[in-house]
């Protein structure tokens, strides 16, 4: 677009587009601060977008594009799904959606990088410049393929459970060295454009190594780590080209996703290195910490049961779980809610931090259905409330709620911060069957005295008892 | 080699910055921060405006296009959706 403009003007573009640039840094800096405070976080999504139009539209009066063709077109396709996409997903899905995103960026990033490859084929290109954009393909390809099998695992086509073999560890750190040789090959041997072509298919099967052993109820972990890494790719991707912007955008996404991460592990005691390589859950170990008392019994209980205990209850405290996105009950629960608040009782929500499948995600589900701000209680706030509660409603949650958690030792959830249910007078527990959690550990919850099992899908289970509190 | 430095230095400079502006965030947050940061992310796409619209190989400009494609999705469906999110936030405060 610098062709419109005359040569007096041409002459200060270069600058003019910096300096727009640091403008776009700035708006992108308080954008982010404002997301993280529920008052300003719209507002702060808003300037974001602006500094991004901004950016973009900057970069159009760049010299080196020549040629708009094939931008107007990208950016027609790309708009069209995005608005699609964004307009169309449901807020059960939404941690597919960020999956997918996540995936198309480090991909972009990836083919930035190895499109300026091409593009100064027959240019001589700087040793560092080569290296970088070797680094830069590896990681912007870990990402998008590592996110496609988040995605896949999220919604259900790729198996959900930890996916292991003999030698995998080894196998992933060998890659990755193979990767910085090839990307110091690519500096002695720039022409070669078969090393390119083994980086990104390396880093290909890396992004899929790297996600598989990895089990469903650690996803919130994963999903905030793959959100660091798009971003880490977008800056890498700007080490390449020499794009501030890029580098300082990239870099702030980079540490949000990586406080994400840290608050996901807190969450679940445990450490990044645990989480990506313990293959938790599953299989395995797990199951040896079943005590092999069988005379252990459980109390099953009637939807009329459960609606005369919490309609005539004072206080009653909903814990939702991964459970109630996959039986989509997040508006029965509110009815049930709403029916029980309609006869005096207190209604709060408890929620621990990493339940559901994406941080924040029982939040994202609950506004959804209407459920007020001030009843959604975090894990520290609603601990001490359960004491006094006549009746814990626990839907779809298992792990989170384990008191193994906190008195045995042996278990491998042992000193991961739970929700103390157990020790409201009533905790009614809606569950499919009485399969073990993610897991794979015995719930010493249900086998205490004040614990009824309601089995069912939560959504039908949830509807009966609305059926049942209006006819009391 | 200089450039490749100084680039070092804007990097871990705003990663400090990125750290210190989201470290206290409510859980209710969480989603719509993540996904309006993976929007942010899709900045990429500024890079591929000029692969794509700059002279050059042919295969450089349809890797552009694509990661333009790619880019696009992110940034329009990352920020839309993380509006959706905060605008069902909202409706409930007004309650």
């Amino acid at each position: 677009m610098s062709t419109f403009l005359p040569d007096s003007i041409l002459v200060y573009m270069p600058t003019v587009v910096q300096l727009v640039y640091l403008f776009a840094a700035a708006l992108f800096i308080i954008g982010l601060k404002r997301l993280g405070s529920p008052a300003t976080a719209r507002s702060g999504n808003q300037l974001a977008s602006l500094a991004m139009l901004i950016g973009v539209v900057i970069t159009l009066f760049d010299r080196e594009i020549v040629s708009f063709e094939y931008i107007i077109v990208g950016v027609i396709i790309g708009a069209a799904i995005g608005t699609l996409l964004a307009k169309k997903v449901e807020m059960t899905s939404m941690p597919e959606l960020v999956a997918l995103f996540n995936g198309l960026g480090g991909g972009a990033s990836a083919l930035v990088a190895s499109g300026e490859y091409f593009r100064f084929a027959e240019v001589t290109l700087g040793n560092s410049d080569l290296f970088i954009m070797g680094i830069s393909i590896f990681i912007g390809s870990v990402t998008f393929m590592g996110s496609l099998v988040a995605f896949g695992k999220l919604n259900g086509k790729i198996n959900g459970n930890p996916i292991t073999f003999f030698g995998q560890k080894p196998l992933n750190a060998l890659l990755v060295l193979v990767i910085f040789a090839a990307s110091i090959l690519l500096v002695i041997n720039p022409e070669d454009v078969r090393i390119i072509y083994g980086i990104v298919g390396i880093s290909l099967l890396l992004g899929i190594l790297f996600v598989i052993p990895i089990g469903g109820a650690d996803m919130p972990v994963v999903i905030s780590l793959l959100n660091s890494l798009s971003g880490i790719a977008a800056s890498a991707a700007g080490f390449v080209l020499d794009n501030n912007l890029l580098i300082i955008s990239g870099a702030l996404v980079g540490a949000s996703g990586l406080i994400l991460t840290n608050i996901m592990c807190k969450a679940m005691n445990r450490t990044i290195a645990n989480v990506l390589f313990g293959a938790f859950g599953g299989d395995g170990t797990a199951i040896a910490v079943a005590d092999g008392d069988s005379s252990k019994s459980i109390r099953e209980v009637q939807p009329d049961d459960v609606a005369v205990m919490t309609a005539y209850a004072q206080r009653v405290i909903i814990v939702p779980g991964y459970g109630l996105a996959v039986a989509q009950a997040q508006h029965t629960i509110r009815e049930v809610a709403a029916l029980l608040e309609a006869k005096g009782v207190d209604v709060k929500y408890g929620i621990h931090p990493v339940a559901g499948r994406m941080p924040g995600h029982m939040n994202v589900l609950l506004a959804e259905a209407n459920v007020p701000y001030p009843q959604l209680y975090d894990m520290d706030d609603i601990n001490p409330e359960f004491e006094k509660t006549d009746v814990v409603l626990v839907i779809g949650a298992n792990d989170v709620v384990n008191p193994q958690a906190r008195n045995n030792p042996a278990s491998p959830i042992y000193g991961m911060p739970i929700l103390n249910v157990d020790s409201a007078k009533a905790v009614v527990i809606f569950k499919r069957s009485m399969n073990p959690g993610f897991a794979g550990i015995d719930n010493d919850l249900f086998y205490l005295e004040n614990a009824y099992m309601f089995f069912g899908d939560a959504k039908k289970s949830l509807q009966t008892l609305v059926g049942a509190i209006k006819e009391l | 080699m200089e450039t490749l430095l100084f680039n070092l230095f804007i990097f871990v400079l705003a990663c400090f910055v990125g750290f210190e502006v989201i470290s206290k965030v409510p859980t209710t947050l969480h989603t719509p921060l993540m996904s309006g940061a993976n929007a942010i992310s899709g900045i990429t796409l500024i890079g591929a405006l000029v692969v794509a619209g700059a002279s050059g190989e042919f295969l450089g400009t349809v890797l552009g296009l694509v990661a333009i494609i790619f880019a696009t999705v992110n940034v329009i469906g990352g920020f839309m959706v993380t509006d959706r999110m905060l605008e069902m936030f909202k409706k409930k405060e007004e309650k």
